[in-house]
């Protein structure tokens, strides 16, 4: 986890060195942190201030960021947050539904709680204002340019809604909010975020047109319906978010149409929690040697087969030499059958096969 | 000699063998199942008192020409670097915590507030020490390279300094630990890769650097006209923590009925018996809670050599299982009051400071057996019976 940097200056940056000598091998961060927590920039940490129900499922957390952070995100990007529950921390990614730069000092990410996701469920229902929550910088890619496209469309689907909401709210408040189309899928009425807000916002500016969908009634949105819908949206540029099997939808027809250069697609990954079966392709390190590997197999003589220098001690589970992180997928610990697959989770590989494929951070 | 032949075990059938390490791999498969924030509050508690505690010494320190407030602040001060090095530190390193997938609290990226670079302390402790238990030839925290513990060791006229080497080892513990992953004898013997010697080197001057140069310049000059008060006060802290950790460390392994194990017994050692192994070679101390915090839970050193990155929080409740293991199965559990565990330690060292014809020893001894030091490469590698693990997981 990298931090950002907090000293703007070179005094600040020699003032924190001479810190660091008294404190060594602790940062000033770990002291100043006793005292509040967010004085810290080991992590980029921040404070839920609010959390405010969008729909039945769905609310808004507002969180007020600790030292080390910078509020300079572009509108559709997404950060990572760090929430304990029951003594662990698990980690998710969320698109900030804020504007950059808002007052206050505050940002936003918009959470919808999933049928069997503990962690967003928690988020939605349990989170106390005033919880400590681990962050991590904003990243993606799924933005807009500045100045923005002349004519632009988005197409989203439920809590897709979350990017864009940001993108619309920060063009609404530089008053670049043209010639905008936005097509928002939802099953019923009370299930859509941010309803009023985007009413309001489209009784506000002639140029953005809002299409509310309801897909319990008017079933889900075809990329051949698109021309009723939007019938220029040839000469629009477009961001699309959404559930995998629409994006999927309008990249095929996009990229049929030739016009895949003009669409800009978020994906929400979401874990794919209890796969059965072990085995599965391990990739060591990005880009790096590929295995396919059964059940059986640990990670560790995966790897010692792929070439890859793995380091290991005991090979029996007890001294963590051979700890790495797991950059994504799951594995299962042959000792007590539990599965891992947080982001970013250490995993020892001496003791813990592929459930599926999976990526090691080498 | 086979390990089904070490006197303790021999009562024992394979089938026994096998039952007890899958009843301590269940005591195992529990603690996991149930860790929580019970355990986060735990530890995350002893981290603020020690952070506090901490602090609040540097702070009285700087009114260190006043004897009360140097009195204080050292006391404060040595009792937060014992903390840090053995409740804390140890344990984080050991992946104790490594389960609550905390960047802030894990063990491949903490370092602790001692002479010894963490990186080296994780191959010398966590991998030898802890897989080659009293492996003579093979765990070098027999005696750290300085002091004969074993009747098995070859007795040498340099021995017979042992009770001033005892008293330097006590008083600059930290030291010795640092040097300990150097490995000495294979630097001696030119058998040390020089590269890896060059970095290590490199690790510790760095850290001794960062160390001294808190503890023996940067506070002192805080102090202003205290400097000197300051320093020696410093300067008590470390000892004092020093003298302490080598104390309920050598109490883990050398009071009377730990046994030492020969290279051969390490030959096709499955899993249940290195789990015996553990038992057999480690000793516990009895006390109160407090005790037990200030020596990271290292009283329960048989139950930290069976699970040593389980919590240590947990140890006294595992401790009550196995002893009931042992009990059953009619295994040795040493244990004793500190005074008695370090006292048999102590009489340990001075006896065999001379060599074995002069004395007589209880349990008798092994038969002697040719042994050197070996390389990493060298040492045999487990094989983690997959098998049985998967078996006893889905039992
Ligand atoms: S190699 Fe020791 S825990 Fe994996």
């Amino acid at each position: 986890m990298t931090s950002a940097p907090i000293e703007r200056t070179s005094a600040l940056r020699r003032i924190r060195h001479l810190g660091k000598a008294l404190t060594t091998p602790l940062s000033p961060d770990d002291y100043l942190a006793l005292v509040n927590p967010l004085w810290s920039q080991r992590e980029l940490r921040g404070r839920v201030e609010k959390v405010v129900p969008e729909t039945e499922n769905a609310a808004t957390l507002v969180i007020r960021p600790g030292w080390g952070w910078r509020f300079d995100h572009s509108p559709g990007q997404y950060i990572g947050i760090g929430v304990e529950l029951d003594g662990r921390f698990h980690w998710r990614s969320y698109s900030l539904s804020s504007t950059p730069l808002v007052e206050g000092k505050t940002v936003s990410i918009t959470v919808k709680a999933m049928p069997e996701g503990f962690l967003s469920d928690h988020l939605v229902n349990g989170l106390e204002p005033g919880t400590i929550v681990r962050l991590a910088s904003p990243q993606g890619d799924f933005v807009i340019p500045d100045p923005p496209p002349d004519k632009m469309l988005f197409l989203v689907g439920g809590s897709g809604i979350t990017p864009v909401m940001s993108i619309l709210r920060t063009l609404d408040r530089r008053g670049t909010l043209a010639d905008a189309t936005l097509i928002y899928s939802a099953r019923f009425e009370e299930d859509m975020m941010f309803l009023h807000e985007l009413r309001e916002l489209a009784g506000r500016h002639e140029g953005f047109t809002f299409h509310e969908r309801f897909t319990d009634v008017d079933g889900i949105l075809t990329p051949e319906q698109l021309d009723d819908v939007c019938h220029d949206w040839m000469d629009r540029e477009t961001w699309a978010c959404g559930p995998a099997p629409m994006l999927d939808a309008f990249t095929d027809h996009f990229q049929r149409l030739g016009r895949e250069d003009h669409l800009h697609v978020e994906r929400f990954t979401l874990a794919t929690a209890g796969t059965e079966g072990a085995g599965g392709t391990v990739t060591f390190g990005d880009g790096g040697p590929t295995v396919e590997v059964d059940g059986a197999t640990t990670l560790l003589e995966a790897g010692e087969k792929a070439g890859v220098n793995m380091l290991f001690g005991c090979r029996m589970g007890i001294c963590h030499t051979c700890d790495v992180p797991l950059a994504a997928g799951r594995v299962r610990d042959l000792r007590s059958g539990d599965e891992h697959g947080e982001p970013n989770e250490y995993v020892q590989t001496c003791i813990s096969v592929a459930v599926g494929d999976c990526t090691l951070a080498l | 000699m086979a390990f089904a032949d070490v006197r303790e075990y021999t009562h024992l059938t394979d089938e026994e063998v096998e039952a007890i390490g899958r009843e301590l791999d269940e005591i195992r498969a529990q603690v996991e199942a149930d860790r929580g924030q019970a355990d986060r509050d735990y530890v995350t508690r002893v981290i603020t008192l020690q952070r506090r505690l901490a602090a609040a010494g540097r702070i009285t320190l700087f009114a260190s020409m006043f004897p009360p407030a140097w009195l204080l602040g050292t006391v404060m001060l040595g009792s937060a670097k014992i903390l840090e090095n053995m409740e804390i530190g140890h344990n984080t390193m050991h992946g104790q915590w490594d389960w609550m997938n905390d960047p802030e609290i894990h063990s491949s990226n903490w370092e602790w507030d001692t002479t010894q670079p963490a990186e080296q302390w994780k191959h010398s402790h966590n991998y030898i020490h802890h897989q080659f238990t009293n492996v003579l030839g093979h765990d070098n925290d027999i005696g750290y390279g300085i002091l004969r513990m074993s009747r098995d060791q070859k007795w040498t006229p340099y021995n017979l300094g042992q009770p001033v080497y005892n008293a330097l080892l006590a008083l600059f513990f930290e030291w010795g630990v640092a040097l300990h992953d150097l490995d000495i004898e294979a630097i001696r013997k030119g058998k040390k890769d020089p590269k890896l010697l060059k970095k290590q080197l490199k690790q510790i001057g760095d850290k001794v650097g960062k160390q001294a140069f808190k503890d023996y310049l940067m506070y002192p000059a805080l102090s202003g006209p205290g400097f000197f008060h300051t320093l020696s006060a410093n300067f008590t802290a470390n000892i004092m923590r020093n003298v302490w950790s080598y104390m309920i460390i050598f109490c883990g392994h050398f009071p009377d009925g730990a046994v030492h194990f020969s290279e051969e017994e390490l030959e096709d050692e499955t899993r249940a018996e290195w789990y015996l192994r553990q038992m057999l070679g480690s000793a516990n101390f009895e006390g109160g809670k407090l005790l037990h915090l200030m020596s990271g839970q290292l009283g329960y050193q048989i139950e930290h050599h069976l699970f040593p990155d389980l919590p240590s929080n947990r140890y006294a409740d595992i401790a009550v299982k196995v002893k009931d293991i042992c009990r059953r199965y009619d295994i040795p559990y040493t244990t004793g009051p500190l005074h008695k565990q370090y006292g048999q330690t102590l009489r340990t060292i001075m006896k065999l400071s001379l060599p074995n014809r002069r004395t007589t020893d209880n349990p008798a001894p092994l038969a002697p057996r040719k042994r050197r030091r070996l390389q990493d490469s060298e040492r045999p590698t487990r094989r983690t019976e997959l098998g049985k693990w998967s078996a006893a997981a889905s039992a």
